[in-house]
């Protein structure tokens, strides 16, 4: 029997009970978007005692499936005041799968000050008192040191950072890896919905656990054979995120005149090999010591996009080490010192804060005046007064949005309050569409456009004109809402987005552990029902068409090199949406 | 006529990765890739002055070619 936990943090009691028939067949985000739109009251505070926080692994997490350990968390988020899904690898989700548990749900709020720690293992639930050593500031790192001492090293464990405990609308959940580090559900905020109830941390306790059921096991094995060489197989999936990480993207992206630039304010660089995926390999390999090349934030994951960057005497200073963060710190606020950045990565991890808000932020308080340009030193500051917080570490944490209002600024590049990651929509109008009309706010990861108007993998499209841009921004949503079901990684995309046998693969592998018999046209509308559960949700919240929209100086200030502007119309706009 | 060269990625293994090269007129991102011995199945992204271009797109006199092998991110 697969099981559907309840935490209620008002009575601090929970229930576990059978999965509820509508959400048996459902998993990740799908489940997550479900559930916020049943039962989550639309026009709650997210911050209130009415939000609720859902955490649920994807229907293939707990196998033997490569690249299926992601997991979704969901709530009405904090940042956006829309419905989120937050995704994040990290050990967690294979272990919930393995116990059985569909999904956990957090809601309530206690009427004192006190914070938690809820335990997950297969005897059910506790809630005890967090430790007063982790609370008031103690970083990530030493949190989970001090969480693995207790309930021991092989646990895992989600946690709401600082940033998290002290409610602040751009912190993170952090998640434990396979080596101790850090994976995050990023975006959204959803660190201080969890901070919001008390809780400071999930441990989950997988002794005793069985293995996930397959319906059909050597149908199982036989699919993910096949889904395990497409991504071998292919240049990217199999070799390029393993040699030079996410951030091989600086080079590509400032080529094509798409990479923002001193707050959005041109497309290209002269100091991209500064921070380039290239000069990360290169200075990775070079100083050796702890440093790695390659890593995976998950185990059974076979594409190892992650990395551990060393100091000069070879001692990790951060992993997972991605394009959007260093794009953020090092293009768009001009710091030009990969080593400092790398330094702010890791404190943002410590601290729990979302590395592409906070990126975001801290370059529109630079604009605004609250930090110099390109002052690394200073954003590491800040950063780290984030753990007990300043009124300028908290205007920081509070999202780009918020610097842009306190700065009294018209550049500020967010959708629904979300900052704009690190592509350029007046350069790449594919990414542009995605930006306005996701549920989530500015997301690139919610249709990654970038893939077939750059990489030339799915799609060719090009990316300064506006043809075939609506149709691809719908697609890309819809598949992306169905992946982010699953528990896979988005990034196998890369390796079944020209390869109709390994996308196959995927839904057989689906088809063999259930039992069931899906077609690549049920895998669709899945992707679409996700979307119009939150589209619902949103609807309900207050939000309208008008909301899709792309910050207005996109319209009127155009960027070099291409001199080109964000000109698609509203009713343009909401064509992506109709399907 | 002058063109400028830029390799990225696995590209620049064993190779300049910004070079200015003297070409005749007609010469295409193909001659360029062979004459650097780069296979040309090993090129998946061309830019000619950041826009896509293809493989045999002749040059123009001060293009910017950018070479690139698969690469992918997000």
């Amino acid at each position: 029997m697969q099981k559907f936990i309840r935490i209620d943090m008002t009575t601090l009691k929970s229930t576990i009970t059978e999965v509820p028939a509508k959400y048996a067949g459902l998993g990740g985000r799908a489940l997550t978007s479900c559930f916020v739109n049943d039962e989550v009251n639309p026009t709650c505070h997210p911050l209130g005692k009415n939000n609720k926080i859902i955490f649920a692994p994807g229907l293939l997490s707990g196998t033997s499936a490569p690249n299926s350990g992601r997991m979704s968390v969901g709530a009405k988020s904090p940042l956006t005041g829309t419905i989120k899904e937050s995704n994040t690898g990290g050990s967690a989700s294979q272990m919930l799968a393995k116990m059985g548990i569909k999904a956990f749900v957090i809601e309530g709020k206690p009427a004192d000050d006190q914070f938690y720690v809820i335990k997950l293992d297969i005897n059910g639930v506790t809630i005890e008192a967090a430790p007063a050593e982790i609370l008031g500031g103690c970083g990530n790192y030493e949190a989970i040191r001090i969480l693995g001492e207790k309930y021991g090293a092989h646990v895992g464990i989600a946690l709401a950072g600082p940033a998290g405990e002290y409610r602040m609308p751009a912190a993170n959940i952090s998640f434990k890896d396979p080596d101790g580090n850090m994976r995050s559900a990023g975006r959204g905020g959803l660190g201080a919905v969890l901070g919001s109830k008390n809780v400071k941390a999930i441990v989950i306790d997988e002794t005793g656990a069985g293995k996930v059921p397959i319906a059909d096991p050597e149908a199982f094995m036989a699919a993910s054979k096949v889904f395990a060489k497409a991504l071998l197989d292919h240049p990217v999936a199999g070799k390029g995120l393993a040699l030079y990480g996410t951030d091989v993207l600086i080079n590509i992206l400032n080529e094509a005149g798409g990479l923002p630039a001193k707050n959005f304010t041109a497309g290209r660089i002269d100091f991209n090999d500064n921070f380039s995926g290239e000069t990360m390999n290169a200075t990775i390999t070079e100083r050796g010591g702890d440093g790695k090349v390659s890593h995976g934030c998950h185990k059974g994951c076979i594409i190892r996009c992650s990395q551990w960057y060393p100091d000069k005497q070879g001692k990790y200073i951060t992993s997972g080490f991605e394009y959007e963060t260093i794009w953020g710190l090092g293009a768009n606020s001009e710091i030009k010192d990969f080593d400092t950045i790398a330094y702010i990565d890791r404190a943002m991890d410590d601290v729990g804060i979302d590395s592409i808000e906070t990126a975001v932020a801290v370059a529109v308080a630079m604009e605004g005046g609250l930090i110099p340009w390109g002052d690394g030193d200073r954003v590491l500051e800040i950063v780290k007064e984030m753990a007990t917080p300043t009124p300028l570490a908290r205007i920081i944490a509070g999202g780009a949005g918020v610097v842009g209002k306190v700065c009294g600024l018209y550049r500020t590049p967010v959708v629904k309050d979300q900052a704009i990651p690190a592509y350029d929509p007046r350069a790449i109008k594919g990414i542009g569409l995605t930006y306005a009309t996701t549920p989530m706010g500015a997301d690139h990861t919610a249709g990654y456009c970038i893939s077939g108007n750059i990489l030339k993998i799915g799609a060719d499209i090009d990316p300064l004109k506006k043809d075939g841009q609506i149709e691809y921004a719908r697609a890309m949503q819809i598949g992306t809402a169905a992946v982010d079901s699953t528990g896979m990684c988005l990034f196998v995309y890369f390796g079944v987005a020209d390869n109709p046998a390994g996308y196959q693969a995927l839904i057989d592998m689906i088809n063999a552990q259930y039992g069931i018999n899906l077609s690549s046209d049920d895998v669709d509308e899945l992707g679409k029902t996700v979307l119009r559960f939150e589209r619902d949700f949103n609807k309900r919240a207050g939000f309208t068409n008008a909301h899709d929209r792309l910050p207005e100086f996109m319209e009127y200030e155009a960027i070099e090199p291409h001199n080109v502007v964000w000109d698609f119309s509203p009713e343009e706009i909401d064509e992506v949406m109709k399907f | 006529m002058q063109i400028t060269v830029k390799l990225f990625a696995t590209l620049r293994e064993n190779r300049e990765k910004i070079m200015t090269l003297e070409v005749s007129e007609g010469t295409t991102p193909r001659h360029i890739s062979e004459q650097l011995g780069i296979p040309v199945d090993d090129v998946a992204i061309i830019m000619i002055n950041g826009r896509g271009a293809s493989v045999d797109a002749p040059l123009q006199a001060e293009d910017v070619l950018a070479l690139f092998p698969p690469v992918g991110g997000g």
